[in-house]
């Protein structure tokens, strides 16, 4: 499939010296679900920032096939991120009323959105009454209620617990393999990449640049099971290996 | 929060204060105190009694001053806030002038205020609006500098214009700093009108409570000083706790402020 994005020789250095990334080339396929997967301080969140337009980059250039993607880019943070004075509802409501969508005309959109990540009922909640796994569910779905091209996950788990994670997981792929939306998903969890991605990119920091690249592709369905099967474990091996490389 | 705690939470200082009032009585009592120097507890409640009514005029004048700088603190400062996140330059250029007017004692600049503004009631309204208005200023500005940087970026990404970002997140981001700013505001005003009454002497056919409080220190009645020093305590006490319980209503839900206390 064509690239929805291509990278072409991103560098980033920062005022005080650091370089964080050089000569990153990468393309990211519409439709796929890319991590990058990393240790911390290789850039990979840079990195994320610069595909977003969040920070600009130092060299290099993005080319993107589908235009101006002002609006058109999901974002979720390590953090949930919320507004705390505002309902679940309205958080997610959030990237539509910035569009100039009104309250009516986002109802069904934002109850379609709110099933889908599994908080109907949670409505008229505040932040604060949420378990952690359950705010960055309201994320997820602030992320998605616009319908966006690129879906940019930062590490969105790494705060949580391992069950919770796990199921977050399980429903994060239901979300992807339901429509398909690009995702390019940050991490520095081994077995957490291989779950759930289409294609792993490894990194190397000082400065950050990709070191490997792996095809994950499994016969079976990728569920509960898949991470105690022989090929998960075996893909979670190579993809290992490339991981301890690139911080050697 | 259990009930047993509750109690003492009200019943503590009441019993401080009656033995406080006790202890009073009895010093005043046993050494035989003139009332000029030191009138009891019971003179003074008597005194309340007596005077009440036109001293709750004098009140009136007072409370009408105070609550008026307060308002104007609440806009002018909010206001200044929100041009000074708006504009950096603005904030550099005027915000050391805001300081400056909060520096320099009021009872410095108070005798230029009421000479310069003719009318009465305004000169003191400014006097008071100045001890009052900076914490609003410092505090809102502060508040809607604080907002989650993650959050700003989340807005740029969805092109958020400038009036948007104010409205949906700096403003709410600010709201917690603001009121802090308005519970000590409330209380500078009462303060501030009291100074500038002081500074403005007994003239005039409308007089507020400090122009008694002089009054009746010149003529050596002690016990109306002191009931007219009660009823200030207890304004101050009341516009504080009615901006407090204003703060917590606006903020319940969602700020750690507001929350209960968890047992």
């Amino acid at each position: 499939m064509a690239d929805l994005v291509t990278i072409a020789g991103i560098g980033k250095s920062f005022r005080n010296g650091v370089i964080a990334l050089e000569g990153v080339d990468l393309g990211v396929a519409e439709g796929e679900f890319l991590s990058v997967l990393g240790p911390s301080g290789c850039g990979k969140s840079t990195l994320l920032r610069i595909i977003a337009g969040l920070t600009p980059p130092s060299a290099g250039r993005l080319d993107w096939r589908a235009g101006d993607m002002l609006g058109r880019i999901g974002f979720v943070f390590q953090e949930p991120t919320l507004m705390p004075w505002a309902k679940v509802w309205d958080n997610v409501y959030l990237p539509l009323r910035l569009a100039g969508v009104t309250r009516g005309h986002a109802e069904e959109r934002i109850a379609e959105t709110l099933a889908a990540v599994g908080l109907q009922g949670f409505e008229k909640a505040y932040p604060r009454e949420l378990s952690g796994g359950m705010r960055m569910r309201v994320s997820i779905a602030r992320a998605l209620v616009n319908e966006p091209r690129l879906l940019l996950l930062d590490e969105p788990f790494a705060a949580l617990d391992e069950i919770t994670r796990a199921k977050l997981n399980e429903d994060l792929l239901a979300l992807w393999r339901r429509h398909r939306r690009t995702v390019v998903f940050v991490t520095h969890s081994v077995f957490e990449s291989v779950f759930l991605s289409s294609r792993i990119v490894v990194m190397a920091k000082r400065p950050g640049h990709v070191t490997a690249e792996v095809k994950v592709y499994f016969a079976g369905p990728r569920d509960a099971g898949l991470r105690l099967s022989a090929p998960y474990i075996d893909v979670c091996r190579v993809v290992s290996r490339h991981l301890t490389e690139a911080i050697a | 929060m259990n009930g047993s705690s509750r109690l003492l939470r009200i019943a503590a200082p009441v019993i401080v204060g009656l033995l406080f009032v006790a202890l009073w009585d009895a010093v005043v009592r046993h050494y035989v105190i003139p009332p000029y120097i030191l009138p009891g507890p019971g003179l003074v409640a008597e005194t309340l009694w007596r005077d009440g009514p036109s001293l709750l005029g004098s009140l009136l004048v007072t409370l009408r001053i105070t609550l008026a700088a307060l308002a104007a603190a609440i806009i002018v400062g909010g206001l200044l806030a929100i041009l000074f996140a708006q504009s950096r330059i603005l904030e550099l250029s005027l915000s050391p002038y805001a300081v400056i007017l909060q520096v320099t004692p009021i009872v410095a600049i108070a005798p230029l205020i009421i000479i310069w503004v003719n009318d009465v009631f305004l000169s003191l309204l400014v006097c008071a609006w100045i001890v009052a208005f900076f914490p609003i200023v410092a505090n809102t500005t502060l508040g809607l500098n604080s907002a989650d940087r993650n959050l700003v970026d989340l807005f740029r990404l969805y092109g958020a214009s400038r009036w948007q970002l104010l409205r949906y997140l700096r403003l709410p981001s600010a709201l917690p700093y603001f009121l802090a700013g308005v519970r000590i505001s409330g209380g500078l005003a009462l303060i501030g009108a009291v100074v500038a009454e002081f500074v403005a002497g007994t003239g005039g056919t409308e007089t507020g409570l400090a122009s008694r409080i002089l009054e009746a220190g010149y003529r050596l009645e002690i016990a109306r000083l002191f009931a007219a020093l009660l009823l200030l305590s207890l304004t101050g006490i009341a516009i504080f706790a009615l901006l407090s319980w204003v703060s917590r209503l606006l903020l319940a839900h969602w700020h750690e402020s507001a929350l209960p206390d968890e047992d």
